[in-house]
């Protein structure tokens, strides 16, 4: 592991004795005129499990993309991205580097496990292809054995059958189970997982969750899990960091975050996710106003425009106050409200 | 993880009632009488090299101009007492010879371009395809023929100039498939793992698009032969005395009001192969087509 750059200070340690595996300072991706995601910092220690809670909009998964410098075209990113092991800025690295990185240090499992594998090859030769293509395994027979190796890891049944099986004869489930081998072949220090059950019924997405709590448990990886479900966070993450507008707003222990939020954003998901409190006309709760176009956030808070706590002072940008655990709001929610 | 197995316990009788029903949809008209029809001038052609009832190359004067079905000419014979059935058997060879290098040429060059460009930045495939648009614009005929003017005239000349003049069509269905794959998941995920942009074109790109490129070859054969027949029709394809359709037409030509049968036979031959290979590739389509393909499973 390198040190980490005295030159830059952390400007959220992470807690005491446990050097972080990846390191995100001011992190912003944008395009030519527009800022999409704005001076996102976060720490994961070995094995910590981190959630990326936000509404669809928010720039959680443009934040998981900028990681892997796997933006699309015309999308760029600024900031420091530092993983354990590895030299430089991968922001800034070439997409030479970046291809020995991707999958051996860092993978990622995608939303969509209905198209996330190639239709036209067997899915023990794809899982195969995670270890040969870093030279991890070189011999073939070797890799299409591990392969059976890492599908039996993810309990999928039959390891040897699914194996010499198509995607298309395989449930969304177990697509999504292969897909969790292959990120896994290689043992990342970071796994990056972009709504990876929100495609699958409930019976099976709670299976899922406790698969990969487990794995990444037995391999030491760390996790980033994004979401947009706090029930999901806190079934898996210790950690959770809330977004909103490109911005992470409030940070902080999931029993925290989610048991007594400072930011009013994150008050009114939670209102919002509890079906059992209503309005006064009788209504479920909701944050008034919808998510805006990207570009279409206010200057300062970007949530001023939903809030309402706003004023004057929030056509400023907050502060962060605190350090690893905190918030950016001019008028948080009180302890005891 | 029991109930793991509700989902996937019956894959494998899944699998088999899939592939039931794909059999099932093989039996498809256009596939079995494109099929029938190519197979038919593959083996003519085969058979050709081995077997011909005359030396197609034989001038017999004493039997000039002869009806079909006179004995030992069922098709008859030409106005050098050529006998036509040889011909017109011998001429599938050359048929077959051009279209598999024209197409062949056309496949290795246009294929790789269209996933370049489809693979490339925006601008720079944007460019690739309209120099392709520039290409595809000039007629390949006259491109042949300046050709066969600037190289001189000969089927290998006919053969790499409709190759060249083909090669658009392949860049554009590539170029087509390319993007069309590169917006599924799975190529995200392939980046993700770690694969370069190489590895990407050669394991999923290609895998995925060459159904496309197969149907497209089948196509493009059918007007690779109407090219070389017409090349030869003009004098600029086969030279005397190699056999070929497009010049049996040729020589016909100004006895088509004495014995129109002449024309008739190459004209049929060339009518029945270009019209195989394009429902062989109509029925390959149908095979091959992915969307089918995923109404199918």
């Amino acid at each position: 592991m390198t040190a980490p750059d005295p030159t830059e200070p952390d400007p959220r340690p992470d807690g005491p004795g446990r050097d972080p595996v990846l390191t995100v300072t001011g992190l912003s991706v944008g395009t030519d005129r527009l800022n999409l995601v704005s001076d996102v910092s976060f720490t994961l220690a070995p094995g910590e499990r981190v959630g990326l809670i936000g509404e669809s909009g928010s720039g959680k998964s443009l934040t998981a993309l900028a990681l892997m410098g796997l933006l699309p075209e015309g999308v760029h990113a600024g900031g420091t991205v530092r993983l354990a092991g590895v030299d430089g800025n991968l922001v800034t690295s070439s997409e030479r580097a970046l291809s020995t990185v991707r999958g051996e240090a860092m993978a990622m499992v995608f939303q969509e496990p209905m198209t996330a594998l190639n239709p036209v090859k067997r899915v023990g030769d794809q899982v195969a292809e995670a270890m040969t293509v870093h030279g991890r395994v070189r011999d073939r027979s070797a890799a299409r054995r591990a392969a059976v190796g890492l599908l039996d890891r993810v309990r999928l049944p039959d390891p040897a059958g699914t194996a010499r099986a198509y995607p298309h004869q395989l449930s969304g489930g177990q697509r999504q189970r292969v897909m969790l081998a292959m990120a896994l072949a290689n043992e990342p220090a970071v796994l990056l997982c972009d709504e990876p059950t929100t495609a699958l019924d409930v019976t099976v997405q709670a299976r899922m969750l406790e698969l990969v709590t487990s794995t990444v448990a037995e391999s030491g990886t760390a996790l980033v899990f994004i979401t947009h479900d706090l029930a999901v966070v806190a079934t898996v993450c210790e950690r959770a960091l809330v977004m909103y507008g490109g911005r992470i707003v409030e940070a902080g222990p999931v029993g925290e975050v989610l048991s007594r939020p400072r930011h009013p954003y994150t008050r009114g998901l939670l209102d919002a996710s509890d079906l059992t409190a209503t309005d006064e006309r009788g209504r479920l709760r909701t944050i008034a106003g919808s998510v805006p176009a990207a570009g279409g956030f206010p200057e300062g808070c970007v949530f001023r425009n939903r809030c309402p706590r706003a004023d004057i002072t929030c056509a400023a940008v907050p502060p962060w106050a605190g350090a690893d655990s905190g918030y950016a709001c001019w008028h948080p929610v009180e302890r005891d409200e | 993880m029991s109930g793991v197995a509700d989902h996937g316990g019956g894959w494998n009788g899944d699998r088999a009632a899939t592939e039931a029903r794909g059999a099932a949809r093989t039996v498809n008209a256009s596939l079995v009488t494109g099929g029938v029809l190519v197979a038919t001038v593959i083996l003519t052609a085969l058979l050709s090299f081995l077997w011909t009832p005359h030396d197609p190359v034989h001038n017999d004067s004493g039997a000039r101009l002869l009806d079909a079905g006179s004995p030992g000419h069922w098709l008859g014979t030409d106005k050098f007492g050529r006998d036509v059935a040889s011909q017109l058997m011998a001429g599938a060879r050359i048929t077959l010879l051009v279209g598999v290098v024209a197409v062949g040429i056309a496949a290795v060059v246009g294929t790789p371009l269209g996933i370049l460009a489809g693979m490339a930045r925006r601008g720079v495939g944007e460019f690739l395809m309209r120099v392709n648009d520039l290409v595809l614009a000039f007629p390949a005929l006259l491109l042949a023929i300046m050709f066969g003017a600037v190289f001189g005239a000969g089927t290998l000349t006919a053969m790499v100039a409709i190759g060249i003049a083909t090669i658009p069509n392949f860049a554009r269905i590539a170029r087509g498939g390319t993007l069309q794959v590169l917006s599924h998941d799975y190529v995200q995920a392939a980046r993700a793992a770690g694969r370069r942009p190489v590895g990407i074109a050669l394991r999923h790109v290609l895998p995925n698009i060459s159904g496309l490129v197969t149907v497209q070859c089948s196509v493009s054969f059918a007007i690779a032969i109407l090219a070389e027949a017409a090349l030869s029709f003009l004098g600029f394809g086969t030279r005397p005395p190699t056999p070929s359709w497009g010049r049996m037409l040729q020589e016909s030509q100004e006895l088509l009001f004495s014995a129109p049968a002449l024309a008739l036979w190459p004209g049929l031959a060339i009518a029945l192969a270009v019209l195989g290979f394009n429902l062989l590739g109509d029925g390959l389509r149908d095979r091959l087509d992915p969307r089918l393909a995923e109404r199918r499973t």
